[in-house]
């Protein structure tokens, strides 16, 4: 079907008869490549444009979404939610719908992407699986690259229109034995700064580091977390960020006996975690776009302003994540969650490799894997290290350690630190890939961080 | 079961059309291979809180795909117009995609052969489809459970949700085969919070009732599951969490309920027998397996009590289907025999290179693909440990510990990128001391190296115990895929396992 976003949007609104209606059309293309044993392996193009209608009447509303493949399908989309909406139950988080205008850049049509924007990558990836050959490394990996166009409008007037570039790439490489393993990745809004060649050209450093192998026992070791790991840890904690919850006692926000910890000294006082959606390079939707209520959406929040929100500053813990209807709960300001996260601190510099050089006796990791809740009451996660843990001694990497099963908690890891570097883009292994690709994070050197086991896992 | 019909308004959609359109198309080309596959998926969420409803949401996921080998490489696009020139020009597109990648395929793609399938149909056991049921009542019924556990004692707050998923796919092929399916699945849930009236500690309990291919009948007196029974133990459940002591860490026995030992099965066997994984498919992703296609046959996994299998065919498994997203016929065949690795999951491409060895030059038919969007890879069957035959009853297995833990229901779990190292806690706990239960424990989780754990199984339960548990959110590949997978397993009884106390791995 070939009808232009904006005008799918307007037939949506003309066509509900309900109170108020609300319409959300992404346009969406993607490309990625995917690598393994030095050969190519599935590769794609995909195209979607996905049709959100929610509902109003009364009391109550109704969310229906489905591909516009085809005008019908859209009028049935809009008819079910008008249906849906009229018999809906009551929404404990209904409230005005936001009003507003056309945005300046409404009526331009959706941005895309293509096969051809891995056109340089592709062709120095063939060489690197050439010369990875030759050298026994071989190298498994991915790239993405999706640019997704989202419209809203909504009987009340608004009509705001959002462009999201998402890109990473991330490679493993491993040595012909398959005993030791590196890996680099990161987040990129173009693969104009990503190169096949560099990426090759690291793993093959690492992969020098651990041609040494040293095996450690379980225990607490003094261990610097690089920006990619610690986006690995905080990821999870923003998620488990929600002022509803914490308002009910479930979680490491919650205050024994009631209500949240906003206010509370959290962590160390040099912390500042943060969301803008102007972060450069981390550019995100400057508005509320919600599908669908939970206990941190409302559908009725659609188009509200996103403004840069502090979650823990000066180690306070300042805010959560808030609809207007938890916000008014817990007595808060609304402050919407936020796609991107960054993490400052204070009077840190220099980069991660200057931590290294001033660690005596410890390790450096690379990233994190397989990272689940254990214990909501301390936010206790564990995981796993994945693809290169380094010895270091006297400021020098030595060799490649085992890895090892962890257990810790972010809040207890942004509490206990002694060194950090500068803040600098970062991307999360676990998290970025299908999740949550836009962070920004400084290394941290943690004094015992806390190897619960030892995972044979190479 | 009633017997059901493939939904009309699936079969109205033009998919035949666009299929010939598109495997035409890419004939031209002179592909060694093309297929179309053409989805309809509809799901339903809701979830309640405290009594009312919190959101709800109607989805569909409507498009096709086409893919190729070309010069030995894949191509795939996908599109969602509903035209023949729509589907020649993803047809096409996937053809460039091939041409793009055949720079960097350095090992040509070649397919095991499967017999043409056409016009075949196949459609999931279930009485009444979720989705045909007005929302509001369902809505109704959640929200009046949480109400009625919010009023219970110690119950602070109560939570609920439902995922109904209704799937539809057609595949045609060069080849000739012509295939249309239909399944339907179904995952709810229930969940208690509550805190200690003196210390603040908040804990929760939730209903162990798995996810299954069923209809609305799993939770309208089915035969299946007894979630009325099951919702209304809730509260007294949590209130002797809440108060139970913490547990000590240490070494002991322990009698897992299959309500948690099948997300032991899914991560440590399930996973680990994926032959992309063996492969080095997902080295960068999900990870690999210690389980290489070197040691068939003679890794001892476990116990020689452990027999496990690997099917697409059980009656509500997740992973049951007709026919897999490459044709492939689905079966039944063994995992671990005796202890010993025996079998692989395997698609179509694999199979060419290893089936000779496995299944007779055949796929077991694990190819899935989550979306219309989405390449199908290797997914997983399901995984199941089987019982034995005079097995004990779960008592029988507890009289048998002097020392332990029984573990009901999962929660936490965690394995390394290798399926070595994991990490599991659950619903509850409960001591056993001289071989009987001795109420519950908290802060418990069990971490230990695959085939020690499988090593360390000194008895399973008889058909008896067996249920079957599994999960709608299993994430493999590049782009993401979650796909739904069922675990049978009996109640099972393991020596020696390491057990920690997660109040104490904390630092707090």
């Amino acid at each position: 079907m070939n009808v232009r976003p904006q005008r799918l949007v307007e037939h949506i609104l003309d066509r509900s008869t309900s109170e108020h209606c609300i319409a959300i059309v992404s346009d969406s293309t993607s490309a990625n490549l995917r690598w393994a044993n030095n050969t190519l392996t599935t590769n794609g193009v995909m195209h979607s444009v996905d049709v959100t209608v929610i509902a109003f009447q009364g009391n109550g509303n109704a969310s229906v979404s489905g591909s516009a493949a085809t005008l019908d399908q859209v009028n049935a989309l809009v008819d079910q939610a008008g249906a849906a909406a009229a018999v809906a139950d009551a929404a404990e988080d209904r409230a005005d719908l936001v009003e507003g205008q056309a945005a300046e850049d409404w009526e331009d049509g959706p941005a895309d992407t293509s096969i051809q924007v891995f056109e340089t990558f592709a062709e120095e990836l063939g060489d690197a699986f050439g010369q990875a050959e030759a050298e026994s490394r071989i190298l498994y990996g991915f790239v993405f690259h999706e640019v997704s166009t989202t419209y809203l409008g909504s009987s009340t007037g608004l009509r705001l229109r959002h462009v999201q570039p998402t890109g990473h790439y991330g490679c493993t490489g491993k040595d012909a034995a398959l005993t030791n393993s590196a890996w680099v990745g990161g987040a990129t809004r173009d693969f104009a700064d990503v190169s096949a060649a560099r990426m090759a050209a690291d793993l093959t450093t690492r992969l020098s580091w651990g041609e040494r192998r040293i095996d450690l026992p379980a225990g607490r070791y003094d261990t610097v977390l690089p920006p990619s790991a610690v986006a690995d840890m905080l990821v999870y904690a923003y998620w488990e960020a929600g002022a509803r919850s914490a308002h009910d006692g479930q979680t490491v926000f919650s205050k024994p006996g009631g209500g949240t910890r906003i206010g509370e000294e959290l962590v160390a006082p040099g912390i500042r975690l943060w969301s803008d959606p102007s972060y450069a390079g981390l550019e995100t939707a400057p508005f509320v776009v919600a599908g669908a209520s939970s206990d941190r959406s409302s559908v009725y929040d659609n188009g509200v302003p996103i403004c840069p929100t502090s979650w823990i500053d000066r180690g306070r813990l300042t805010a959560l994540h808030q609809t207007r209807h938890t916000a008014e709960m817990t007595g808060q300001p609304n402050t919407p969650a936020i796609d991107n996260l960054v993490l400052d601190i204070d009077g840190a510099t220099g980069t991660e490799a200057d931590l290294v050089g001033g660690l005596d006796d410890g390790l450096l990791l690379t990233c994190m894997w397989y990272i689940r809740e254990v214990d909501p009451q301390t936010l206790l996660l564990t995981g796993l290290t994945r693809d290169g843990v380094y010895r270091v001694e006297g400021g020098e990497i030595t060799g490649a350690v085992n890895n090892f099963r962890y257990n810790e908690s972010p809040i207890d890891v942004l509490t206990r630190y002694t060194h950090a570097s500068e803040t600098v883009p970062s991307f999360s292994r676990e998290w970025g890939e299908d999740f949550f690709s836009r962070t920004a994070t400084p290394a941290l050197r943690v004094p015992d961080f806390n190897m619960s086991s030892v995972s044979q896992a190479l | 079961m009633a017997a059901q019909e493939i939904d009309p308004t699936f079969l109205a959609l033009p998919y035949h059309r666009l299929g010939h359109a598109a495997l035409e198309r890419a004939r031209d080309f002179g592909v060694t291979h093309a297929d179309f596959r053409f989805e309809r998926n509809r799901y339903q969420h809701f979830s309640v809180r405290d009594g009312a409803l919190e959101g709800a949401q109607d989805g569909e996921d409507l498009g096709f795909a086409v893919r190729v080998i070309l010069d030995g490489a894949w191509g795939f696009a996908s599109g969602v117009g509903l035209t023949e020139s729509d589907a020649v020009t993803v047809a096409e597109t996937a053809i460039t995609v091939a041409q793009v990648a055949a720079r960097m395929t350095t090992r040509p793609v070649q397919l095991a052969p499967e017999p043409v399938h056409h016009d075949a149909t196949w459609i999931s056991a279930y009485d009444v489809n979720p989705l045909e049921v007005p929302l509001a009542e369902k809505t109704g019924l959640f929200a009046g459970w949480t109400r009625e556990l919010i009023a219970a004692d110690g119950v602070d707050h109560a939570t609920g949700n439902l995922l109904q998923v209704q799937e539809n796919k057609y595949y045609a092929d060069l080849a000739g085969s012509s295939i249309t399916q239909q399944r339907v699945r179904i995952e709810p849930y229930l969940e208690v919070h509550g805190a200690h009236p003196s210390t603040g500690a908040f804990d929760s309990m939730r209903t162990i009732a798995p996810p299954v291919g069923q209809g609305w009948e799993y939770l309208d007196g089915g035969d299946t599951f007894d979630f009325d029974a099951e919702r209304v133990e809730l509260p007294g459940l949590l209130r002797e969490k809440l108060a139970a002591p913490s547990v000590a860490a240490g070494t002991c026995d322990l009698v897992i309920h299959p309500s948690n030992l099948w997300l032991t099965i899914h991560e440590s066997i399930g996973h680990a027998t994926e032959l992309d994984r063996a492969l080095g498919y997902e080295a960068s992703y999900a990870g690999t397996s210690f389980a290489t296609y070197d040691k068939l046959g003679t890794l001892q996994y476990g116990s020689p009590v452990m027999h496990v299998t690997g099917d697409r065919t059980s009656a509500h498994g997740l992973a049951t289907v007709g026919f897999d997203d490459e044709g492939v016929e689905t079966q039944e065949w063994d995992i671990i025999r005796d202890g010993v690795l025996v079998g692989y999951q395997l698609d179509r491409p694999m199979a060419h290179t290893y089936g000779a060895a496995l299944n007779g030059g055949r796929s077991n038919g694990c190819a899935y693909a989550d979306s219309p969007g989405h390449i199908p890879i290797q997914r997983m069957a399901n995984v199941s440990l089987q019982p034995a035959a005079d097995g004990p009853d779960v008592d029988g297995l507890i009289s048998q510990v002097e020392r332990g833990l029984h573990i009901i229901g999962d929660k936490s779990w965690s394995i390394d990128m290798q399926r070595y190292n994991f990490q599991f806690t659950g619903q509850r706990a409960y001591a056993i001391a001289d071989g009987q239960l001795a109420g519950q424990v908290r802060d418990f989780a069990y971490q230990a190296t695959t085939t020690d754990f499988w090593g360390a199984m000194e008895a399973v339960g008889g058909p008896q115990t067996y249920e079957l548990g599994g999960a709608m959110n299993c994430g493999k590949a590049q782009p993401g895929q979650v796909a739904s997978v069922s675990h049978g397993a009996p109640s099972a009884l393991f020596r020696d396992i390491r057990i920690l106390n997660t109040s104490e791995e904390g630092t707090s």
